[in-house]
């Protein structure tokens, strides 16, 4: 019977090596990927002129990943609930459950004039006047809407102070 | 006056330009409902219910009243299936009950501290917060799939429960009103200027079409006439307006079935329009830019030939984006894709892109295609309005007089129709009519038989408004 050949036992690899190879990838790895926020966008009563401008946002010229920003589906996910719309009363328990729904540390940014507190709806019997009405609000981008950049800018403004 | 409908030959008529109203009896009412006419939209104000209807065989637009009676009228979702929802809603705002009709909440969710909030004498709240019922498929053994009312990605909130029998729909049911914000009671008492930024946000992806509606049913209430340089500039802001909506819809349909050259092309081309309507009206969405009696401001002159080397670079783009489409896997996957039943489109009143399509069709890739022909047309026509723009002023001040008016304009999901009875300079009573409230039907019906994994694809590729109707 022919015995099949088979590789030869190996010494252990150089551990002083393994390690300073370990070292220099933590410190690119938390250099270029360390800082990323996952970002779960929360509707509550917003006109979708808000929505408009996160969509340009997510298209090519912009090219969130690079920032180590992504979107996320789902609020067990994300480390931001973004909120548009002057906070609906209709809506209210669909944001709390997102909120409860979301890993701690989370933050709340508010996005546009109508989250900010209100906007023009402020005090009208529909609605609560923005997520601060519920939760802590962490940033405010304000605008009717806010432009890609701007938004952009408040994200990144965010992701600098979360970062190590 | 020999083509008006029997129904109407004896009632009485009220001033309201360009239609009269016509103010019926309920047996009227109800005759009326049996003609061949489509309902475009049903409203109410404190003393009356009201209804726009195209008499099909004529072509006329005609608004109705009728009193209610002891604050009942007779139902119009008998024979207008579509009315169901504006029923509901005038019995959430208003209280006027629909005789023979649905009276479960559809704004109202329970939240609200009063209900029949624009009644003259609004109701205590509800005691509580139903959980909104469903209707009831099969021998109840059928999964029920609750989508929302926050939904994945980045779009509008609302909620569908989908009746799944294995992988394919049985029955889809949406739930909306999650983003009802009182526009209309804000509106109400309030000159049109101060009230126009808020028909400016029923719809930030119709914000300009919204608007100019608005200010022709104004200008139609007032009986003026905006002038030249203002009506040349609002359809070419119109225009453009549709062109980047319609470009947002393929770049999200692009993005959703996983195109990212679809997805990436589209959105491009998207931003550049934005770009240059932000350097030429100084707003991305051209959000207040429309005001009854005319334009808000003069556009920048440097801008608007920014815009049209954008339009040009658009022009000739076009031809690439339309073989991404045609082609390959995207073409795949949107062939067959969600066809729309015709004749219900018909019946639905469904105007635009999800019309057009039904001559191609009528599915997901006909609706595709319907929106890069609508793009094309839209952007030979503000070429042309660019060049031969009109000088002279931009708005006529407005009087403080009393009259009804009815103002429409084209948006990219449709028509959007705008009602209103302004009473010395000030609004008495006030209806915007968003093409949402034809298109959810529609996407109901559309959904029933489809695979569950496509519902978000065919929902993508009808592209369904909420807040405009939402109010």
């Amino acid at each position: 019977m022919v015995r099949l050949p088979r590789a030869e036992p190996v010494q252990a690899v150089d551990a002083e090596t393994v390690a300073s190879l370990k070292q220099r990838l933590d410190a690119a790895a938390q250099a270029r990927l360390g800082h990323g926020l996952a970002v779960r966008h929360v509707n509550t009563g917003s006109c979708n002129g808000c929505e408009l401008e996160l969509r340009a946002l997510t298209g090519v010229l912009y090219d969130l990943s690079r920032f180590g920003l992504r979107f996320v589906d789902q609020p067990a996910h994300a480390d931001v609930l973004l909120v548009t719309g002057p906070l609906t009363r209709n809506l209210r328990q669909a944001l709390e459950q997102a909120w409860d729904a979301t890993p701690d540390p989370k933050w709340v940014v508010a996005l546009g004039d109508c989250a900010v507190d209100g906007g023009v709806f402020k005090g009208e019997y529909a609605v609560l006047g923005g997520p601060g009405a519920v939760l802590p609000v962490d940033l405010t981008i304000g605008g009717c809407p806010p432009s890609p950049a701007r938004i952009l800018a408040g994200l990144r403004a965010l992701l600098e102070a979360n970062s190590p | 006056m020999n083509m008006l409908p029997p129904a109407l030959r004896d009632a009485t008529m009220e001033a309201c330009q360009p239609w009269a109203r016509f103010d019926l009896t309920a047996l009227q009412w109800s005759a009326l409902a049996r003609d061949p006419v489509t309902l475009l939209s049903a409203w109410a104000d404190t003393a009356r219910v009201y209804a726009l209807y195209r008499h099909r065989p004529s072509g006329l637009i005609l608004p109705v009243s009728v009193a209610p009676d002891d604050g009942s009228y007779p139902a119009l979702s008998i024979w207008h299936p579509v009315a169901a929802w504006y029923e509901r809603t005038i019995h959430d705002l208003w209280g006027h009950v629909p005789a023979g009709g649905d009276t479960r909440p559809w704004l109202d969710h329970g939240h609200w501290p009063q209900t029949a909030v624009m009644a003259a004498r609004p109701g205590p709240p509800s005691v509580a917060a139903e959980p909104p019922e469903f209707q009831e498929v099969g021998d109840g053994t059928f999964m029920q799939w609750p989508i929302g009312p926050l939904t994945a990605g980045i779009g509008e909130a609302g909620h569908l429960r989908l009746t799944l029998d294995g992988t394919r729909i049985v029955r889809a049911e949406s739930r909306l009103g999650y983003t009802h914000k009182g526009t209309l009671l804000l509106m109400r008492g309030k000159s049109p200027r101060v009230a126009a930024r808020f028909a400016a946000r029923l719809a930030g992806d119709a914000t300009v079409a919204h608007s100019v509606a608005f200010a022709v049913a104004t200008e139609m209430a007032l009986t003026l006439q905006a002038p030249p340089r203002a009506v040349a500039l609002r359809s070419l802001m119109g225009g453009l307006e549709r062109i980047a909506t319609l470009l947002d819809d393929l770049t999200s349909l692009a993005g959703l079935l996983g195109d990212a050259r679809a997805h990436g092309y589209c959105g491009e081309q998207q931003e550049y329009v934005r770009r240059g309507l932000a350097g030429a009206f100084g707003h991305r969405l051209m959000m207040d830019g429309v005001v009854p009696g005319g334009v808000a401001g003069e556009p920048d002159a440097n801008g608007l030939s920014v815009l049209r080397q954008v339009l040009d670079g658009l022009a000739e783009s076009l031809l690439a984006i339309r073989r991404l489409f045609g082609n390959g896997l995207l073409a795949a996957r949107l062939s067959g894709l969600g066809v729309a039943d015709r004749q219900l489109v018909e019946t639905l009143g469904v105007e635009g892109i999800v019309a057009e399509a039904g001559r191609f069709g009528g599915d997901a890739a006909a609706r595709c295609s319907a929106r890069l022909d609508a793009i094309a047309r839209d952007t030979e026509a503000c070429i042309g309005l660019l060049s031969a723009l009109p000088e002279g002023p931009l708005a006529i001040a407005l009087p403080a007089n009393s009259g009804e008016g009815i103002g429409y304009a084209a948006s990219a999901r449709g028509t959007v129709w705008h009602w209103l009875r302004l009473d010395h300079g000030q609004i008495a009573a006030v209806f915007p009519t968003d093409p949402g409230w034809a298109l959810w039907p529609l996407a109901e019906a559309t959904l029933a038989g489809a695979a569950a994994g496509d519902a978000a694809a065919i929902q993508c590729s009808l592209g369904l408004p909420v807040s405009g109707m939402d109010l």
